[in-house]
């Protein structure tokens, strides 16, 4: 469907018309087949309003944690003791062929993780001991070891993730699922991007952009402290009173105008001026922390003093206001976990950061009974290598890993997920997956699914042709689901 | 590419049929068991007739594969023979036959082909593989694909007849038959026209993208020649600010941007050069066929110019990934596929792109026709070269010899021995290249920084050092300092030194004039492979450039390089060329193509609403020498053009989309040109034209979102306030406004803009300190300019920013706005402190701090930001 459509649709209110369009036909089709799509439900003439899913979501709201740079599996995730037995060696020459890196040969030497793993929970899933507070909700979480994407270089994988495509310019993952639902917040954009670390990601906006959807569906990046909206706060000199009286002012004018020209147009105008003058009190209101419990500050180590752990957990805690406030979409981006070099010293730093804050976040979400209905994923655009990456040949401490894309880890817990499992497993050295591979097009056809939507029916049309976030494959995971 | 959401509905459909017309015909499409169909003694060829020819035959060639005779056999497809005769082994039909890899085994969906078959396969293979006379092939094709080639664009353009209607009066241009004609068959009225002031502020914005003066419109409305409107035109289409509107649009289709994009986004210096380049050819309206051959290859021109070269900078603005570690073959195959697809959609209005996996699903571009279309620009690469503007050689070469002086002295006082040091750091770096693996921080070195960010970089450092230009040899030095390597890196003091040296070095080279450069392609002979799977690591058969065989023939303009190409899309005799251009220009200054589609003119393209004068304005367009501006004069010439763009009630019921044209539509502005109008109202834009790019203010953190978190270098002075179009384009961290209006991201081609309406452009307008001190002016201007009546200065501030004067209605909403205003600022004397940002001024601040508030709300209106 293309907006053209989109937008005459609104106007028409009348659903089944469409059908010359990629839902309208789709919608046809299943009334063929049957399968009781719900009630030709009337569009509305806000591109945000909430929408009815495909079929009964079991989420409602979906907070992604991505730890960007590709979190390595070996230190985290998937325990490979064969890696110590060839610590040092190169591997097995019947392991190598075909493969290629970013950085490294593929007759590097194998480095063996130095974090041991211990079991969590009732389930008792293997984790690193470097993530106490996550494996704590091990009961909760769904362990995905069996991940891969085809890009062993950051941009493009990013792209992958989000967007379904290596190439830039397509709609992320978040702007499909406000095009396909919209937005239950009435003051407060429906797709919020959180971030933290270092530096920016090499994705950069492109993960979080609307690409060829209308720029309604674009994320809307909340800072912390200061403005949390570009552009949010009245400028010096501007009053509440005067911002209000100016806005009335502006109102009245433009259904003057939208009287005088016939121009529909107008009204969303109005609407959207209306809208701006709410979020500017509603989003302080969200950023404002003061209000919460010292419990609650605590679980999230909302006071330490480190500086980065502090700026995480508020991220987590933000997360959770905004789903209690109705925010479709949190995207968390915590840049930096790339480590090339000095795994054994930076990645403890990294996890110490973000353990608790991510431990308290699914705790929280779960004593106030939204862990049901929001759908938590923690993990990177691809994996490490079990080989080593040395840099600074003369100094062993300066070891890291490579890139890896053919195999790698990332959870899921929360709404529609079965926690407590491990699905998918990799070989020895964690390079190549045995058991249930999911490619990313498989994760985010699970994250639709679970949010209520078909991922070959939620469609755009775009030169010429029906664009899906899964480009054309995608396997709903079924292993994962309640 | 797949159209996916229509290849399912064709398979439902196909599974709904089946379901009404029962199981017979249901079980056609299932597998049906293989032993079934061999009968007692089956040779190799009835095997394939059986079992291959459905997809590799006369109906359709997958992969561009026949098995329906012995030479389309010997051939092959995209990958190659499909059968050596005598050698089964090597064969890979027979390959494909055994494999037991689910989606390369053949037949695909079927189950494998029994053991005899495949035996009697090898057999004939290996003694020759020789077609027996009577072999009966299943039809006869002739090796075309069926997809529709009768398409209507794919037709000649012939000048239609002029249809004739009845309200003659009304019709000034034969634009206006074609349109009138068809309201009239529908039973509707054309839309009256616009007023004058209304007409006036559109045709300024339209043609220039600026919102005209008071007294400019002073003189429009006494101007009582017949033909005041026609004379408004010409000044409009004469002046220079002609080419930065247009300018502008070209920029989306050339996806313009001044960053590579992805991860580095590395600013592009120089391409900006590029843009001055297409503002000042549109502004000496070069003609369309002209424009197209220099941008494509004005380096292959005979004596090209300077300026012809630097028009191929259309090539260089796409994406470039620099991302440490990225194979540089796919970043090579992703720029020629970028470029191809560019050049498609741009001259051709067809989704190419959608051929580079595989065979077009719609348009008769098959996947091959596809590679020897990309071949053209496959034998190309980038060069960066001098291009100085009018007055920048003499300063330049007046100041070398002092500049190369004060070079080599500042290296010899340093007194490192620079020379050996780089000869050393160059050579490792050619080690590295060749022996990946053998030194490992010399790899890091050179993939992780030199191959990304120096183009030809192992051109260069494989050249001696006396083969190279001194300038090239000066580049080197300049990577050598930034990245020394690991073995000088060890020596903390030596760091130092080069640390302190390379700075220095910097500093001179920008104390000394420098010359403008230009991003070209130049000429490079290289061989083009289909890539298999749109892979670029599957290298298929060898293509050679051609252009597709569903369109005239190459043949008859010229070689088969890019410049033989351009010649090709300009051909009179192009189907598509003129077609797409003028339909876009009518986009620009109607609000919509005739053909809606203006980016997809193939079979999944929309048909053109008016067919007729499609083809007349393509003739037209032609025959008129190219000229894009005496196109667009006769389009706003047309009474169609002139009409009001007023909502009619019955309309809107009957014709909700304004297809048929019976009013002007309401349109947005750009999000530069929103910039360009609240500057211009306030008396602040600077309206020089062309140069470099510029920064506008914007809050830091921005910048900071990105990977390189690059520093926004605020533009100081006059350049603050420059047009939309020469704000830097950064990939990765576009300007906020830009964004929030819908410019686009410079990812690919754009032929037409989203205008959406957002809560974010209202927090944009309303509180971006930008339109806050356009605010701020614009009420000096009116407190300084009008009469000193308050009825005086509002319908000043109504022409200055509307083009007309407020309706009672509104006046009286104002008075009510300026009391309740008042109240509150008498209650806030910071605020009007803040507001009229403490300047010393004659009038009363409150006064000041009113009208700021009041101009605010003008600009923030959505007549403003829309061209009626």
């Amino acid at each position: 469907m293309d907006w053209r459509h989109f937008q005459a649709l609104q106007k028409r209110r009348d659903f089944l018309q469409s059908c010359a369009s990629g839902i309208g036909i789709m919608a046809l089709a299943d009334l063929l087949a049957g399968d009781g799509l719900t009630a030709a439900p009337a569009v509305p003439a806000n591109p945000l309003a909430p929408r009815p899913p495909h079929f009964a979501p079991k989420a409602k709201n979906l907070i992604f944690m991505f730890m960007e740079g590709g979190p390595s599996q070996y230190e985290l995730f998937d325990e490979k003791p064969t890696l110590r037995r060839y610590h040092g060696k190169p591997l097995p020459a019947s392991h190598t062929e075909g493969l290629e890196f970013a950085f490294i040969q593929p007759t590097a030497s194998i480095l063996a993780s130095s974090f041991p793993f211990r079991s969590y929970g009732e389930c008792g899933m293997r984790l690193s001991e470097l993530i106490p507070h996550i494996g704590s909700c091990a009961d909760d979480i769904c362990l995905l070891r069996s991940m891969h994407t085809e890009s062993f270089n950051h941009h493009p994988a990013q792209l992958s993730l989000f967007t379904g495509s290596i190439q830039l310019g397509r709609p992320s993952l978040g702007s499909w699922v406000l095009y396909g639902l919209g937005s239950e917040s009435s003051n407060l954009p429906g797709f919020v991007v959180l971030t933290s670390g270092p530096r920016g990601t090499s994705g950069g906006s492109s993960n979080f952009a609307s690409g060829f959807l209308p720029s309604h569906y674009q994320g809307t990046v909340f800072r912390q402290s200061g403005e949390p909206i570009l552009y949010l706060g009245n400028p010096p000199g501007v009053s509440i009173p005067t911002q209000r009286a100016a806005l009335d002012l502006i109102t009245d004018l433009n259904r003057i105008r939208r009287d005088s020209t016939g121009d529909e147009e107008i009204s969303s105008r109005i609407s959207n001026y209306e809208l701006a003058f709410r979020m500017q009190s509603a989003a302080p209101e969200l950023t404002d922390l003061s209000q919460e419990p010292s419990s609650i500050r605590e679980m999230y180590g909302l006071d330490s003093s480190d500086e980065e752990e502090k700026q995480f957990a508020t991220n987590c805690l933000l997360a959770r206001r905004m789903v209690e406030r109705g925010v479709r979409f949190v995207l968390m981006m915590d840049a930096g976990w790339d480590d090339h070099t000095e795994i054994n010293k930076k990645l403890p730093k990294r996890c110490r950061k973000v353990d608790r804050p991510t431990g308290a976040l699914i705790k929280d979400l779960k004593q106030r009974g939204l862990l049901d209905e929001t759908l938590i994923v923690f993990g990177g655009e691809f994996g490490r290598t079990p080989m080593v990456e040395l840099r600074r040949p003369e100094e062993a401490d300066s070891a890291g890993r490579d890139h890896q894309p053919s195999a790698y880890s990332l959870w899921m817990a929360g709404g529609g997920i079965k926690g407590g499992q491990v699905v998918g497993s990799t070989d020895d050295f964690g390079l190549r997956i045995q058991q249930d591979p999911i490619h990313v097009h498989d994760l985010q056809a699970t994250l639709l699914h679970c949010l209520g939507m078909d991922h070959e029916r939620l469609t755009y049309r775009y030169t010429g042709r029906e664009f899906r976030l899964t480009d054309v494959a995608g396997k709903v995971v079924e292993k994962l689901l309640l | 590419m797949r159209n996916i959401g229509l290849m399912i509905v064709e398979i439902r459909f196909l599974l709904f049929v089946s379901l009404l017309l029962g199981p017979e015909l249901g079980r056609v499409a299932s597998a049906t068991p293989v032993e079934e169909l061999a009968d007692s003694s089956p040779t190799a060829v009835s095997i394939l007739n059986t079992h291959c020819v459905r997809c590799h035959g006369p109906a359709q060639q997958l992969s561009g594969l026949r098995l329906d005779a012995r030479g389309s056999v010997l051939d092959g497809g995209y990958s190659g023979p499909a059968i050596i005769p005598g050698d089964s082994d090597g064969s890979t039909l027979v390959q494909r036959l055994i494999s037991d890899r689910e989606g390369y085994r053949m037949p695909l969906g079927s189950p494998p082909l029994s053991g005899s078959q495949i035996d009697t396969i090898r057999s004939w293979t290996d003694q020759g593989a020789q077609w027996p006379e009577d072999a009966i092939s299943p039809t006869e094709g002739d090796g075309s694909s069926p997809k529709d080639k009768d398409h209507w664009s794919f037709q000649p353009v012939v000048r239609p007849a002029i249809p004739p209607v009845r309200n003659r009066s009304w019709v000034r241009s034969p634009i206006d038959a074609f349109v009138l004609s068809r309201l009239e068959t529908e039973g509707i009225s054309p839309s009256r026209e616009a007023s004058r002031e209304a007409l006036f502020r559109r045709v300024n914005l339209d043609l220039t993208g600026l919102l005209p003066t008071p007294q400019e419109q002073k003189l429009f409305l006494l101007d009582n020649r017949s033909d005041a409107y026609e004379h408004l035109v010409n000044r409009l289409l004469a002046s220079p600010h002609y080419g930065e509107k247009w300018a502008r649009h070209w920029l989306d289709l050339a996806r313009y941007a001044d960053s590579d994009g992805y991860e580095k986004d590395l600013l592009r210096p120089h391409a900006w050069r590029w843009r001055q380049w297409v503002i000042d050819a549109l502004n000496q309206d070069l003609p369309y066929d002209r424009f197209t051959l220099e941008q494509i290859a004005g380096d292959l021109l005979p004596d090209a110019s300077q300026e012809q070269r630097v028009a191929t900078g259309f090539l260089r603005s796409g994406l470039l990934n620099r991302e440490a570690g990225v194979p540089r073959g796919q970043v090579r195959f992703e720029e020629v596929l970028d470029q191809t697809n560019t050049v498609a959609t741009v001259w051709l209005g067809l989704t190419m792109g959608c051929a580079q996996c595989h065979d077009h699903k719609y348009d008769p571009t098959s996947q091959k026709q596809y590679y020897q279309f990309l071949a053209f620009f496959n034998e190309a690469q980038g060069r960066e070269v001098d291009a100085p503007l009018p007055g920048e050689v003499g300063p330049y070469l007046k100041s070398l010899p002092r500049y190369r002086e004060e070079r080599r002295k500042l290296l010899e006082n340093a007194q490192i021995f620079v020379s050996r040091l780089q000869e050393r750091w160059e050579a490792m770096l050619v080690e590295a290249d060749e022996h990946p693996g053998r030194h490992l921080d010399w790899d890091d070195i050179l993939r992780g920084a030199i191959l990304g960010e120096l183009d030809r970089a192992m051109e260069l450092l494989r050249m001696k050092p006396t083969d190279r230009s001194w300038r090239e040899n000066d580049l080197l030095t300049r990577f050598f300092f930034r990245f020394p390597g690991p073995e000088n890196a060890k020596d903390e003091s030596l760091t130092e030194r080069l640390k302190e040296l390379g700075k220095k070095l910097g500093e001179l080279d920008e104390s000394f004039p420098d010359l403008s450069r230009a991003s070209v392609v130049q000429a490079k002979p290289s061989q083009t492979h289909l890539a298999l799977r749109g892979n670029y690591r599957s290298p298929g058969v060898v293509v050679r450039p051609a252009t597709p065989d569903w369109l005239p023939p190459l043949g008859e303009t010229g070689e088969p390089d890019r410049l033989g190409l351009a010649r090709w899309l300009v051909r009179k005799d192009h189907p598509l060329t003129a077609r797409v251009a003028v339909n876009r220009m009518w986009q620009e200054l109607l609000g919509r193509g005739l053909v809606i589609t203006s980016e997809d003119f193939g079979t999944q393209g929309e048909r053109p609403s008016h067919p007729g004068l499609l083809d007349w304005l393509a003739t037209e367009f032609m025959a008129r020498g190219w000229s894009q501006k005496q196109l667009i004069r006769t389009i706003v010439i047309s009474s169609t053009y002139r009409q009001s763009s007023r909502s009619r009630l019955q309309l809107e019921e009957r014709d909700p989309e304004n297809v048929l044209l019976a009013r002007q539509n309401r349109l947005r502005l750009s999000a530069e040109l929103i910039r360009d109008a609240a500057l211009r109202v306030s008396g602040l834009l600077d309206t020089r034209i062309g140069g470099r790019s510029i920064r506008p203010a914007q809050p830091e953190w921005v910048s900071k979102l990105t990977y390189g978190k690059s520093a926004w270098q605020e533009s100081q002075g006059r350049d603050r306030y420059r047009r939309g179009l020469y704000v830097l384009f950064k990939r990765s961290a576009p300007y906020p406004q830009m964004v929030n209006f819908d410019a686009p991201d410079s990812s690919t081609s754009v032929c037409r803009r989203e205008r959406s309406n957002t809560v974010l452009q209202a927090l944009n307008l309303l509180n971006d300190p930008v339109f806050m001190e356009s605010a701020r002016s614009l009420a000096i201007r009116i407190l300084q300019e009008a009469p000193s009546s308050w009825e005086g200065r509002l319908d000043h501030a109504y022409r200055l920013c509307l083009g007309r004067l407020p309706s009672s209605r509104e006046r009286e909403r104002f008075r009510q706005f300026f009391t309740r205003q008042k109240e509150i600022l008498e209650r806030e004397p910071e605020s009007v402190h803040q507001l009229t940002s403490g300047a010393v001024l004659e009038f009363q601040p409150l006064q000041v701090a009113s009208w700021v508030a009041a101009g605010r709300a003008i600009l923030n209106l959505d007549e403003f930001i829309t061209r009626e």
